[in-house]
This record gives structure tokens, sequence and C-alpha cells, in this order.
């Protein structure tokens, strides 16, 4: 239904709203990459040498725990190898990450059609006095809901005692349009929805306010829904003068609360 | 819809035009009030270390009662009589006795019409105070003395306030005042860092927490028995209507509409109904009425404008003024419980909201922006039947959420003087404006009458 707003308009001059535009949209980050595919070990030809261990080393060998040492190694004339500690089997040329929480010794075993050698290192641990930083992450996080929302969707702005939305935030609530499909399109966030906000400065009166937040909270939902956001994950509240982002006495701060913000819940 | 939309625009161009712009004198406090000498009582043995609570909530309550004027105690006499048989009559009648003579308290500068006096002491582990009227006008000792009577209380600080508190009460009540003893104030406090609600005396003391939801808890009303507190809350995620006994302390059952928004509740003043505010049905939020837990839902006002704050007349109960954004920014009407025969009280200039009744049911009292800047309210009171109102603060602070006392003399009220809201009372000539918090940010009081 296209709201008539016209008579709250023409009787209230409401305040021309002015604020940042280009506000930096940022980037996409795109999906995480993936791990590489187990290579498949190639068949090494039939010799009857056992096989060479060329190279079987840890760097660092000493570390400090919570942080990672780098095994790698060279092996020719092999069809099986294999590194205990729970790494398992490996290519016959190779790294691998390793937090060992305290001294630990590896064992590679290579087999070959000659026979089976094998080799050992060792990788001490010291521990600091602090607390060590914990790992880093060993892939990138996903986004949470949340952390979309903030990098994604935008808060929309009002004039005055008014709940229509003029260009500045019609811009705005058609960039979030978009966030919000991929958002709702995205399998990470199924189930999660958007809870639209209603806000208002703190000039009005505490219970029309309420009614005015709900009447900002409609608009935005009625906009992004004819912009084909899935209606039925959108949700409204009023929190009228309740929950002020700002709380200094000047334009530019009653301008911050008139708005429309969106929330993952 | 565009029709209706023309015929409403005209309608309010039509009131508007037709409104009477009248500032008006609306006598609540009058202004030839009699006056009354209160030197300080004195105390014998134990009583005497609690005499000064005693003299400063005797001093308090009579100069707040807004029926008495207090001379002032720079010019009292030496001599203080603490019993009639203190008194010496002068052989002439011009004689000056030094204070132990009613005339010396009658005539300048002293100039009081009444005197109060006493005494104060231990018996029986009681405190006692001894206390009498006297209308020093008067010729003799026997056509002076309006009131004697005995006060009894605990020997310590609160019993030395509560026979103060008495004493005041019957001396006020001689001149058609009623005192506030026993009356409570509800309010919003975030000073827990989420707004609650909280109650305190009216004079301020004994702050305490009404509700505990660590969510945001607002917008109290009181039932009019003082039996109820009904309040907004966004606990549940949408601002809802909660209903909580102050008897038990318990949650009672309320059934709230399916709608993005119920509040600013107010209960019906037989206690029976509640109306509020909400968006069922979609479109702006209109006037509703329930029972009390939130069955037998009836749809009172039906505009495009947002429509919040009804407040039934206390007296009849047929009518509720109401703030609505029908001509734009808001302001105050009144309609009948069917929600027809609406007529504009406030002009149009400005924002005009927060109004509530004075247990009269002929005046409100009301929040007005007129002549100051977006936001910045003063408050009004309005004859309601003329029309005629008279500001009672003037620019001092953001002023907001009026509400009567029992006595319909006071009223309290929430200004931000500074970085926080604060609750102040004051008398409704805007006199005697006392501040009753200062723990965080305090607002929306209601005053509730005095429960046992």
């Amino acid at each position: 239904m296209k709201r008539n707003i016209a008579h709250i308009g023409l009787a209230s001059a409401c305040l021309v709203v002015l604020f940042a535009t280009g506000c930096a949209k940022k980037t996409v980050a795109g999906p995480p990459p993936s791990t590489p595919p187990p290579t498949v070990v190639p068949k090494a030809p039939p010799t009857p040498e056992k096989p060479v261990i060329a190279r079987f080393q840890a760097e660092p060998s000493t570390v400090v725990k919570g942080s990672p040492s780098t095994l790698r190694w060279s092996i020719s004339g092999a069809s099986d190898i294999s590194i205990d500690q729970g790494i398992g089997s490996v290519s016959d040329t190779g790294t691998r990450q390793v937090y060992p929480s305290a001294d630990t010794t590896y064992t590679l075993v290579a087999r070959g059609v000659g026979g089976t050698s094998s080799a050992t290192i060792s990788v001490r641990v010291t521990i600091p006095e602090a607390a060590p930083p914990p790992p880093p992450p060993t892939s990138t996080a996903r986004r949470s809901a949340s952390e979309f929302m903030t990098q994604e969707v935008q808060d929309a702005y009002f004039g005055y005692d008014s709940f229509s939305i003029e260009d500045q935030a019609r811009g705005i609530l058609t960039n979030n349009a978009a966030s919000m499909k991929r958002f709702f399109g995205d399998d990470n966030y199924t189930g999660t929805n958007i809870i639209i906000e209603g806000h208002c400065d703190e000039r009005g009166s505490d219970a029309y306010n309420v009614a005015l937040g709900d009447k900002r909270a409609q608009a935005a939902f009625e906009m992004l829904k004819g912009l084909g956001v899935a209606e039925n994950r959108l949700k409204t509240v009023s929190f009228g003068k309740e929950r002020p982002q700002c709380s200094d006495a000047s334009e530019d701060c009653y301008l911050k609360n008139r708005r429309v913000h969106f929330a993952a819940q | 819809m565009m029709k209706q939309h023309f015929l409403g625009l005209t309608f309010v161009v039509c009131a508007a035009t037709a409104y009477p712009q009248t500032v008006g004198r609306i006598d609540i406090v009058k202004t030839d009030r009699p006056i009354i000498a209160v030197p300080d009582l004195k105390g014998s043995g134990d009583a005497a270390k609690f005499m000064d609570k005693f003299n400063e909530t005797l001093w308090n309550e009579l100069e707040n009662s807004g029926v008495l004027k207090m001379a002032a105690k720079s010019f009292y006499p030496l001599q203080v009589p603490q019993q009639p048989s203190d008194f010496k009559q002068p052989a002439n009648a011009t004689d000056n006795m030094g204070g132990l003579w009613l005339a010396d308290w009658a005539r300048p500068p002293v100039s009081a019409n009444f005197l109060a006096m006493g005494f104060t002491a231990v018996a029986a582990d009681q405190i006692v105070l001894s206390g009498w009227l006297e209308g020093v006008n008067q010729p003799t000792l026997q056509a002076a003395q309006l009131m004697a009577k005995r006060y009894f209380g605990p020997v310590s600080e609160a019993g030395a306030r509560k026979v103060a508190t008495e004493f005041a009460a019957d001396i006020m009540g001689q001149f058609g005042g009623k005192s506030l003893m026993g009356t409570k104030i509800y309010f919003v406090s975030d000073r827990s860092s989420h707004k609650e609600i909280w109650s305190m005396n009216y004079d301020g003391s004994d702050q305490k927490p009404v509700t505990g939801y660590n969510s945001i808890s607002s917008f109290p009303a009181i039932a009019p028995d003082g039996s109820k507190v009904a309040f907004t809350t966004w606990k549940d995620g949408t601002p809802q209507i909660y209903i909580h006994s102050l008897e038990s302390g318990r949650r009672l059952t309320f059934y709230n509409q399916r709608a993005s928004m119920n509040a600013s509740a107010e209960f019906t003043p037989d206690g029976k109904s509640l109306l509020f505010s909400s968006t069922a049905g979609g479109g702006s939020a209109q006037i509703f009425m329930t029972d009390i837990n939130g069955g037998n839902v009836k749809r009172i006002s039906t505009n495009r404008a947002i429509e919040v704050e009804p407040r039934v007349n206390p007296r009849t109960g047929q009518d509720l003024v109401f703030v609505s954004g029908r001509l734009g920014r808001p302001q105050i009407f009144k309609m009948n419980m069917e929600g027809v025969d609406t007529v504009q009280l406030t002009p149009g200039d400005g924002e005009a909201v927060n109004p509530a009744w004075h247990p009269d049911g002929q005046k409100i009292v009301y929040a007005w922006t007129k002549g100051f800047d977006i936001g910045n309210f003063n408050i009004f009171i309005m004859d309601v039947a003329s029309k005629q109102f008279a500001q009672l603060t003037h620019g001092v602070g953001r002023n907001e959420n009026p509400t009567w006392a029992p006595d319909g003399m006071h009223i309290v009220f929430a200004s931000k003087r500074g970085n926080k809201t604060q609750i102040y009372s004051m008398l409704a000539d805007g006199t005697q404006i006392r501040q009753l918090t200062t723990a965080g940010n305090n607002d929306k009081p209601v005053w509730s009458k005095a429960t046992q």
C-alpha cells in the first residue's frame, strides 16, 4: 500500500535532512579459500633401494607455546609416507604447520618396495610468562550476522516529526535491500531475521515518539518489501526516544537519533 | 482516501481559526493565603536531639501545603510560648509582651494570622508532641485556640518526622488543605543502568525499584485505588503493556493486542478498564480500550494520524483527553468514550503533549513548547471548558510529564536542568519547586493516593 503522508508534510515544516553521503561501502569479502584437495601420492617407480629421506626438518625447532612450527620433508622412492602425532599420510614433498603444546618428537616413516626408512625431529616448546595470544585462525572466519549487518546495512535518517522517506534515505534503503537479499539468500544466515528499529530524537514527547518510531520502522518495512526483500524475515520495533544513539543536545546528534537501524536477530 | 484527507484538513483549518487564544488565571493556589508563624519547637530529654529534623519537617510541610503563607522567622519575638499557660494577657491591649501574648504575633513585623506552637517530650518510650494552633487576631485565649492535640511516635528521627507531619496535616486541614502524607510517586529511573519503574514517598524519601526486567520499562500508570501499576516494557522485544500488583509485586494477566506497539496505558476512573495506544490493525497508533485483563477490545479513535496518551476524565469517566498528530505537530484534544465530539484544546502552535487531569475533572496540566524551540517544553495548566491556560514553568530546563498530586494542589514533573533529567514537585502556581531525585535520570512521575 502506498502511504499517504501528505497531511503530515503539509502541517509540519520538516527539517531539511543533510548528512554525509558516499559513506564508504565496504567491499564484500569473497568466500574464504577452501583447503586444497589432498594430492594423490604418485607411485614411485619400482626400485630395489629403500626410500631416501632427503629432508625432514622443523622450522623453527623451538617455538613459544601457541606458535606454529613448520615441518618440511622431501622423500624419494617411497610409496607410502606417514608422520605420527596425528598427521597421518602425506605426499612425498610437503610442509605442515604444527602447534605442539609441549616438546614433541615427530617420526616420519617412508615405505617403499625396497624397504622402510624413518627419521625423527623434535620441536621444543617454551611456555611464556604471560598468557600467549590465541592461535591465529587456521581459516578466514565467516562473518557473523551482526558483522554482516554492521558492514553492509546502513541506518536511514528522517526529518523532525516525520516518517516520510526522503531521497537520501531512499538511496540508503535501496542499497540495504540489495544487501538484505544477499543476507537472506546466504545459507549461513538461515533462520536469522532482520529487526527494523525505529528511533526518534529526544525532543518530541516520550509517548508520541514511540508511535512515531513505529511509523518510521513501518515505512522502512514497506519500502524494503516493495524492493523484494523477504517480508517474512523482516520485523519492526519502535524504541521511541528510549535508546538514543547519541545524547548531545545538537542538531547533529538529533539527526543521528532520527533513524531506522537494522539488526540481525 | 484522498477525499477523507481533504475533509480532515478543512476541519482542522476551521477549528484552528475558531480557537480563542486566551491566557487566563486559574486559581488553584490562592494568592491571599492566611499567614502562619511557626517558631521552632523545643524538646525535652531524649526528644531534644530530633528537634532539628522535627522543625524542618513541620516548616516544609506547611510551606509546601499551598494553603498557608509562612511568616518570616527573622521577625519573630524573642520569647516563644510553648503552651497556652505561657501566655500573659497585657494590662493594656497595645502593650508588647515580647512574644508572650497573641497580639505580639499579629502586629507587624510578624503580621501573622495564626501561630503554631507546642513542645515535645519523651514519655513511656514514645516521643510525645503537644501541639496548638492559635488565631492570634483574637482578643482572648479562649477565642484564639483552634486546635490542641497530642501526637505520638517512636523516639527516633523517623518518629520526630511522623509527629511533625501529622501536626502539619491537622493544621493544613483547618484551612482546607490535604496532607500528602502516605502518598507515593511512581516514576522511571535508569540508575540501575536499565530503565525500571521505581517508587518513592511524596517527599522523595524511600526510593526503591518496582520492576527488575533489565530491559526498558517505562510509562507507569497507577490504578485509582493505588493497587496496580500498568507500564510499557520492551522485555519481549516490542513495546507491550504489563500490569503488576503493587500489593503482591506479582505480574497480573493482561493480554496485549497483536501489534507492533501497545503503549502509554491509563486506567479508567473505576479501575475496571485500561486505555492505551496501539497499532493493532495496522496504520498509526490509535486509542483502544480493554478490560483490565486485555479482553473486550474496543477501538476508540479512528484516525490516520498518531494518537497517544489517552487520559479519562476522573470525575465523569465520560470523556478523555489525548494527544494527536492530526494537525501535524502533536496537540491535545478531547473526545467522548465513543471517539466522537472531538474538541481541540491546544491552539496548534508548538507541540502540546502529556495531558493529565486535575482530580476535579475540569482542568488539565500538560507540557507545551509554546514560545520556545522544539523540545523545550514548559508546564501549563488549562481550564478545559474555557480553554484558558496559565504557564507554570518559564524556560528553566526542559519540563515534561506533569501529573497531579491527589490533593489537586501539587504537580510533579520531570525536568532536564543540566545533563540529567530529574523529578520535581511544585505547587500549582509554579512556586515551591522541589527536586525529589538525584541518582541517574528520572522521569514520568505519577502521583498515587495514600494506600494502607
